[in-house]
């Protein structure tokens, strides 16, 4: 009891002299990724925001990361130890960091935190997050087009409501261009695990899938893909333009930078305040990677009307009549779903095979 | 579920694909154990081979010449285990797990630069009719060579150890030191060479992984096949068929499971991922109740050698 007392106190004399230096000294900030910082998806492509943003401020920012970090108990020591050693901001870039971010949250009261992803807010803990089933739903689009088998595959990582919305959203808009369409997904269970990813990706181009969307992070699934031939890819996080214009069309990619300037240029000036940040393709925080040649013309222009439709709000990806798996309905004719909804998504719609996990 | 989406035939060729990085670790690791040494940094050796194989493969744009640098790779790690606990006397247990820590971060340290980095194509091998043979021909004959080798060299340990003179003096070795050290045969010597031809497998069963069954490198890729091909070689009683057989049922079982998730298996995928580690632990259960030597193990297995006179 004694111990964990002068942990505490410890650390809040640390927060209390790490924010009176941030008037000072140059402002710390931390970032943690769940892969290495050049895995070519997810983690390099937040890597590359910060130091855009670190660019962008100069000496007035300190930079430090640190990369590979498991979620769990370890990334709870990770934070800790940056809190410690004087990080005014940390951003912690996975879904699996949200219960350690909060932990350490309360301990470090002076220390922000920024959550991607995540849905628990605290006053010193703010979440930003991209609507990438915006996206989905243009990928949904052209794998509906795309396909000549009609079945897609799908590597799902974790039975999350992130990963299950953009099933639910790239399933309705190919199911909306392709009426037979059948998904097929598969649960890696990891964000990054290169060899599991292509195996995943070679058992369902065996089982007839030419068109493979992924939600994990690595390029191997593209790697299967090229070597089966006929199969269309899609990147995930980042635009994995190495791979195109076979067998990578599309990608969709992730535009942190703009957030980590404005969220960084608060902490200097003293505006911080947790915020609940959720922008898709119109704020320009989902972008779409260029769609290749390998696609048709007529069926590009369409899928950038689409977009642009989604970006301005003139279409959701989520617009009724739309079924529960179950049958029961959840969405009337034209109505729209609501954020609240989506956020803890956690079933199928009407149409999708298999079970989700539980 | 529907069973019928799944192409079995398909299936089977990629198990052999699935199977030849444990088969060939496994190989490797009965050799070693047969001369009475225990080596535990079989997922060390095997992630370090992968690495280099990469490295030099993506060089040189050849896999031969990656598989040659995984397999001198592979080997020289394991001579870093063979001097400690030869000359030195070490244990091997600790020095083998050891050995495991220090070529996952040894391996991320010197693949820094080869993250991301496109691999070469490796091209199957043309075995020409054989290939067009119906059924048998996409399952067994349409595979690059190295799957080929490593059925070649579960062949040629078999004979070494049960036909050749080398075979029954490692066996020797293996089985009571001080006797074949009376009889003048040199045990350090074998078992180092031993020890080599352990990690050079491993090397290979690594470079398999990041040459051709990915093909890319990350760090700690190998993510647990070392351990497998361990409890491969306790599974198959130390015989080189049943490393084959056990090989190509655990590679099997990495494929089914997520060929059933894509056809909609009702099954919690979690059951399926660690069947592997079940079956091994089941077997591992029943052999235990039996004597050593019934069982097949090696009787100075995992002891070090001291020549007193």
């Amino acid at each position: 009891m004694l111990r964990r007392t002068f942990l505490l106190a410890t650390a809040a004399v640390v927060g209390l002299a790490s924010a009176a230096m941030a008037q000072n000294g140059p402002v710390k900030v931390g970032f943690i990724y769940v892969g290495p910082k050049n895995d070519g998806g997810w983690s390099q492509h937040h890597h590359e925001a910060a130091m855009e943003m670190a660019d962008y401020y100069g000496d007035k920012v300190e930079l430090i990361e640190q990369e590979s970090v498991p979620e769990g108990a370890d990334a709870e020591r990770v934070l800790t130890q940056m809190a410690l050693s004087g990080a005014n901001i940390i951003f912690t870039t996975s879904f699996g960091y949200m219960d350690p971010t909060i932990n350490v949250a309360k301990k470090f009261p002076k220390v922000k935190f920024e959550h991607a992803t995540g849905y628990k807010t605290a006053e010193n803990v703010g979440v930003y997050s991209a609507r990438f089933y915006e996206g989905r739903a243009v990928q949904g689009y052209l794998a509906g087009k795309m396909t000549k088998t009609n079945k897609v595959g799908y590597i799902a990582s974790f039975p999350i409501p992130e990963v299950i919305r953009g099933i639910n959203s790239s399933y309705i808009a190919a199911k909306k261009v392709n009426p037979d369409i059948q998904f097929s997904v598969i649960w890696a269970y990891t964000w990054f695990d290169p060899a599991k990813e292509s195996d995943a990706a070679q058992a369902l181009i065996e089982q007839g899938a030419d068109v493979i969307l992924q939600h994990t992070d690595s390029t191997a699934p593209q790697a299967a893909a090229q070597k089966a031939g006929n199969v269309y890819t899609f990147g995930q996080a980042s635009d994995m333009a190495e791979f195109a214009p076979m067998p990578r069309i599309s990608s969709i990619i992730d535009v942190w930078a703009p957030y980590y300037i404005s969220r960084v240029g608060a902490v200097i000036d003293g505006t911080w305040v947790s915020d609940n940040t959720w922008d898709g393709i119109g704020a320009g925080m989902v972008g779409i990677g260029e769609i290749s040649s390998a696609v048709p013309e007529d069926v590009k222009a369409e899928a950038e009307a689409l977009k642009e439709e989604i970006a301005t709000g003139a279409y959701h990806p989520f617009t009724g009549p739309l079924n529960k798996q179950d049958g029961s309905v959840w969405l009337a004719e034209g109505e729209i779903a609501d954020d609240g909804t989506l956020a803890g998504m956690n079933f199928y719609v009407e149409g999708l095979t298999g079970d989700i996990p539980q | 579920m529907d069973l019928s989406s799944i192409n079995w035939l398909l299936l089977l060729a990629s198990l052999m694909v699935a199977a030849t990085p444990i088969l060939l670790a496994g190989i490797g690791e009965l050799v070693t154990e047969r001369a009475g040494v225990l080596n535990l940094g079989v997922e060390g050796m095997m992630i370090t081979g992968a690495i280099c194989g990469f490295a030099v493969a993506t060089q040189t744009g050849s896999a031969t010449l990656g598989y040659l640098a995984a397999a001198l790779g592979g080997a020289a790690m394991s001579m870093l285990f063979g001097f400690l606990t030869q000359f030195l006397l070490s244990n091997q247990v600790a020095t083998g797990l050891a050995l495991t820590l220090f070529g996952l971060g040894f391996s991320a340290l010197i693949g820094q630069s080869f993250v991301g980095v496109q691999g070469i194509r490796v091209e199957d091998l043309n075995l020409g009719p054989l290939a067009d043979i119906p059924v048998l021909g996409p399952v067994l004959f349409q595979h690059d060579a190295m799957v080929y080798i490593s059925l070649l060299l579960v062949a040629g340990v078999w004979l070494f150890l049960t036909r050749t003179r080398g075979g029954l003096i490692l066996r020797a070795v293996g089985e009571n030191h001080d006797a074949a050290h009376a009889l003048g045969y040199k045990v350090v010597r074998i078992r180092l060479m031993a020890i080599a031809f352990g990690g050079a497998c491993a090397g290979l069963g690594g470079a398999y992984l990041s040459l051709v069954r990915v093909p890319q490198w990350t760090q700690g890729m190998t993510a647990g096949a070392g351990w497998i091909a361990l409890a491969l070689v306790v599974f198959a009683s130390w015989r080189p068929w049943r490393v084959l057989i056990g090989a190509y049922l655990f590679g099997g079982l990495t494929v089914l499971q997520l060929n059933l998730q894509a056809a909609g298996l009702k099954v919690p995928v979690e059951y399926l991922a660690m069947s592997p580690y079940l079956i091994t632990i089941f077997v591992l259960v029943i052999i235990s109740g039996r004597s050593r030597a019934s069982i097949g193990a090696p009787a100075t297995l995992g002891q070090s050698f001291h020549a007193t006179t």
